[in-house]
């Protein structure tokens, strides 16, 4: 873990090893504090709640709705769609480098950046997925949430496939909901086939059933 | 003279004897009047050459004989024989050199054997050519090699003028071109070259003159009689006076030009091509366009696509058709298959019939026609009629022929016939298991009901299904036609029992039908609350059951039975022939006078459904038996019912049927539901052999396993009881890893229908996508 330490003092160009590390704990376990208390700012019962992330957004100047808070959930490696542990929240903010909310907004616009970088992305995509699966042993999502969802994490990057694809979902009647492997697949889809011609989709290919239908309802209206 | 005196002949006295003989040859030949050779004539000659080739060097002059043998007809060619050809033209020419050379194989004929003792040693000694050679080879390079070219221009112009009409010298001819083989002494490379070459290019350029024209005025039929005659004309010119190889290359040229080259535009004239004949009905025209377009290369591919098109077309009509006559029938009437229906299989199979006659006639049985024929009634055999699958529509229309008092009233050889023609009909159809299902479902109410008609067209018609689809397609509803003889026998069984044990005694008459689970269709079973004496039925008959076998498990189907009561009317008693529902209903009016419709149903323990169908049949149709309260036609739950004392009909036994409930939703949902099944139990199959396998591969091998037939695995048995109609159901277990499956028959797999599956495994944990390749499945064990 970095020493915020050595941004601050310049002074003394050699500090014995001892009185480093001790300078270097005491350092480190002011910062953990000041993570703890900046977690109980928003904890309620030790854990931050909906309401306590609602808190944070106004601090933090988001909409609740924001992606960034997505963002913030994946980086924290959160599990429960509305709550961050105690747990999720000192190890991210670490990670992040931060123990202060003017840090925390600053690491949030930087996180940004992190998250949209090919690797990063696909992960996150991935992540949004699973951290809406709000039941135990839930493995699909309801048709408007997926809809929401699409809107909020791909519209940035693929405005145009996302809308179409919304107003594809919203007409179709054949699934209601839509499970991990067809979310995935939306997204190799986007990345994969050419807009709008398709041109290079291949529906005997293993692309979901979902995707086919799509593709078939994109050719028949929009062209 | 002897040898020894034999006076040594010098070579100038020797010739000029010969000499002598050879003008007297010639002057024969030219027909100045001459004697014929004498044989002594003829010996002298001969030995005058035989004694100037034994004589002892230098007097043996063989070689100066064997050049002045040939100087002989190069004098006799160039002074005599070329001028005279050369003077006349045309036919005269032609005349006159069939003449020279039939002169000129006389004279060499007759050289050669005076010189003919030069053939025997001589040549073969120098290796020369012999005497016969020599003389042809004269009259070749003096003769043929300078004519030969206006010789080919005459006759090809004669030949044409033939063509045109006019009358030649066909012998004129044949001797012409006689010259041209002869003088090749064995090769045909002369004829081919000099002649044939160039008689082959004039054909082309005369028919495509011809056709050029033809094509513009001439209708379709007549062109190709023009063509057809021109074909036989052709043949008929080579069998007179052409060589007889120039026949395969004389008719190809003439096929390309008249039909290769105006093919397409022949066939799709518009008032007289294809098409309009086949919508004409034009059976000879089409045989002759048949005859024509077989002889060229791929000449039949776009008639059988004609073909195929107007066969689907008005397969096509004939569903619209059907089509439109359903949807002007009243709404209630929607779901049943009506009247229009069954014409509308009448004529599909009338349409087969007809263009069946087509192929094995006009198309002389050719495998292209089969195969457009079948590809036509592929695609319009796949629509359905007002909402009624093709599948639906034949397994209806053969239960009309083998039901009693069915609409088809045909003769048993009528029947038969009609029967080998839907079988044929049902290899067009994608969708056979769903044939199966229905077929299955009906046969199984005609062989309950007992309204087959006829025991040897059910048996009849089931071995034609087996012999096209195979064993297992059959295999069930043959199980049902013999159970009902095994129940008959159990039936006799139990009468005996029942009389063998005064104990065991039902109170009723008692008839049971016991049935092999797997057979039959699958029915819902209610738990009917039984009357009291029925119950005591069920109750002998388990008993007597249990004495028989302690393996099987029987269910009890109520929904299938019939009852014999008697009503015992003001008027009179009369017996009703009622189902086991309405008997059940009716037998409550015995202890109640009373009752409401949620009595009823709570009493009988029957859905709603069942409940309003058995009430309006016992008071709302033909026959009254309880009077409703209010007295409307349909039945509503605050209704009331009584037992109608006042009823009566002139009848001592009637029939009050209960109408069956629609099956068709359920068939197919049966069938979809097998389907899945299938495609479950292949994927999961394939993926537990293969562990890792593309999904282009996954598709195609599960294709390939639907498309054949699986064994059914399991049943457990249960037996149908009948008249109270006990009917037992089993339930066939899926486990997908140990494959035991329904029957699954000649299935035409959908590809999106398996992706879904795909999809379904995948999420419940049968399958994975591979991580770095999506097109990838892996096993999940």
């Amino acid at each position: 873990m970095p020493r915020a330490s050595s941004k601050r003092k310049s002074s003394a160009p050699q500090n014995p090893p001892a009185v480093k590390s001790s300078n270097a704990r005491s350092a480190g376990k002011a910062k953990a504090k000041e993570i703890e208390n900046f977690f109980d700012k928003y904890a309620n019962g030790g854990i931050i709640d909906p309401d306590g992330i609602v808190t944070l957004c106004k601090d933090l100047e988001l909409e609740y709705t924001d992606v960034r808070i997505l963002m913030l959930a994946w980086k924290l490696k959160a599990v429960k769609l509305g709550y961050f542990t105690q747990d999720e929240w000192e190890t991210g903010l670490k990670t992040l480098q931060v123990n202060n909310l003017s840090k925390l907004k600053k690491a949030i616009s930087e996180l940004e950046k992190e998250v949209r970088t090919p690797p990063n992305f696909a992960d996150f995509y991935s992540f949004a997925f699973r951290y809406h699966l709000t039941e135990e042993k839930q493995k699909n999502i309801d048709i408007e949430t997926i809809c929401e969802l699409l809107n909020l994490v791909l519209g940035p990057q693929f405005r145009r496939q996302v809308d179409l694809l919304i107003d594809y979902l919203k007409v179709q009647s054949n699934y209601k909901v839509i499970n991990l492997d067809q979310w995935l697949g939306i997204f190799r889809f986007c990345n994969e086939i050419s807009f709008p011609d398709l041109e290079n989709y291949d529906e005997t290919q293993a692309w979901p059933l979902i995707l086919d239908n799509f593709v078939d309802w994109l050719r028949e209206n929009h062209r | 003279m002897t040898m020894n005196e034999r006076k040594t002949i010098d070579l100038e006295q020797g010739w000029e004897f010969m000499q002598k003989g050879i003008t007297k040859l010639k002057n024969i030949l030219e027909g100045l009047p001459e004697p014929q050779f004498s044989s002594e004539d003829y010996m002298m000659l001969y030995t005058t050459i035989y004694n100037m080739c034994t004589q002892k060097p230098p007097h043996d002059y063989s070689q100066q004989l064997y050049d002045k043998y040939r100087e002989s007809f190069e004098e006799y060619i160039s002074s005599t024989v070329l001028p005279s050809i050369r003077e006349k033209h045309d036919e005269f020419m032609l005349r006159e050199l069939v003449k020279r050379w039939s002169n000129h194989k006389v004279m060499v004929r007759w050289l050669s054997r005076f010189f003919h003792y030069l053939d025997r040693y001589f040549i073969a000694r120098r290796s020369l050519p012999p005497l016969n050679e020599v003389g042809l080879t004269c009259f070749r390079d003096l003769v043929y090699t300078e004519l030969n070219g206006k010789v080919r221009d005459a006759v090809i112009t004669l030949i044409d003028q033939e063509r045109e009409g006019e009358q030649i010298d066909r012998a004129l001819l044949k001797n012409v071109l006689d010259i041209f083989v002869e003088i090749g002494m064995g090769q045909m490379d002369y004829y081919e070259n000099d002649f044939e070459t160039a008689m082959l290019k004039d054909t082309a350029a005369y028919y495509s003159r011809k056709a050029s024209n033809w094509i513009l005025e001439d209708s379709c039929p007549d062109y190709m009689l023009k063509a057809e005659e021109c074909l036989k004309r052709e043949k008929d010119r080579v069998s007179h006076y052409l060589h007889s190889s120039s026949e395969p290359k004389l008719l190809e040229k003439v096929q390309h030009e008249l039909l290769s080259v105006y093919a397409n535009q022949l066939l799709e004239k518009e008032h007289s091509g294809c098409h309009a004949l086949l919508r004409d009905d034009k059976v000879e025209d089409l045989s002759r366009m048949f005859r024509l377009f077989s002889k060229i290369p791929r000449g039949l591919d776009p008639v059988s696509n004609i073909f195929k098109q107007h066969v689907t077309a008005e397969g096509t009509a004939l569903v619209k058709l059907a089509e439109d006559a359903a949807s002007n029938k009243k709404a209630e009437k929607r779901d049943v298959v009506g009247l229009q229906e069954q014409v509308f299989v009448r004529k599909v199979i009338e349409l087969h019939d007809k263009y069946l006659a087509y192929v094995n006639d006009c198309f002389q049985n050719h495998t292209l026609f089969h195969k457009s024929l079948k590809e036509a009634f592929e695609v319009f055999c796949n629509k359905g009629v007002a909402g009624s699958s093709s599948a639906e529509l034949l397994a209806t229309f053969c239960d009309n022929i083998l039901k009693k008092g069915g609409s088809e009233k045909l003769s048993d050889e009528a029947i038969e016939e009609m029967l080998e023609k839907v079988v044929k009909l049902l290899a067009y159809i994608s969708d056979k298991d769903l044939f199966a299902e229905f077929y299955r479902k009906k046969l199984a109410r005609r062989l309950l009901f007992d309204k087959s008609a006829n025991d040897d067209h059910e048996r009849s018609i089931l071995t034609k299904l087996k012999q096209q689809c195979g064993g297992q397609f059959t295999s069930k509803m043959e199980g049902m036609v013999t159970d009902l003889t095994l129940a008959r026998e159990n039936q006799t069984s139990f009468e005996e029992y029942l009389s063998n044990n005064p104990n065991a005694n039902p109170g009723i008459d008692l008839t049971v039908t016991v049935l092999t689970t797997g057979f039959w269709p699958s029915y819902k079973s209610f738990d009917l609350n039984l009357p009291a004496e029925m119950v005591k039925c069920v109750e002998v008959f388990r008993e007597f059951y249990q004495t028989k076998t302690k393996h099987r498990k029987l269910t009890w189907i109520y929904s299938l039975g019939t009852c014999n009561l008697l009503g015992k009317f003001e008027s009179r008693t009369t017996e009703l022939i009622v189902t086991t529902y309405q008997a059940s209903a009716l037998l409550l009016f015995n202890s109640s006078d009373r009752l409401s419709y949620s009595e009823i149903m709570t009493q009988l323990n029957l859905s709603d459904d069942d409940v309003v169908r058995l009430l309006h049949s016992l008071s709302c149709a033909k026959y009254k038996i309880l009077n409703k309260e209010p007295n409307t036609k349909t039945i509503s739950p605050t209704d009331h019912f009584e037992f109608n004392s006042k009823f009566t009909d002139k009848m001592r036994r009637i029939k009050i049927p209960l109408p069956p409930v629609d099956e068709k939703k359920k068939v197919i949902e049966d069938v979809d539901k097998d389907r899945r099944y299938a495609i479950d139990a292949s994927i999961v199959r394939i993926m537990k052999s293969r562990k890792v396998l593309g999904h282009q591969q996954l598709v195609l091998e599960c294709v390939e396993q639907l498309g054949r037939m699986f064994k059914v695995h399991n049943t457990l048995f249960s037996f149908l009881f009948f008249f109270f109609v006990f009917v037992c159901e089993s339930f066939v277990f899926l486990n997908l890893t140990t494959l035991a499956l329904n029957e699954m028959l000649i299935l035409q797999p959908d590809f999106k229908a398996i992706k879904k599956r795909i999809e379904d495994l995948i999420t419940r944990d049968y399958l994975e996508r591979d991580k770095s390749n999506p097109n990838m499945f892996r096993y999940l064990a």
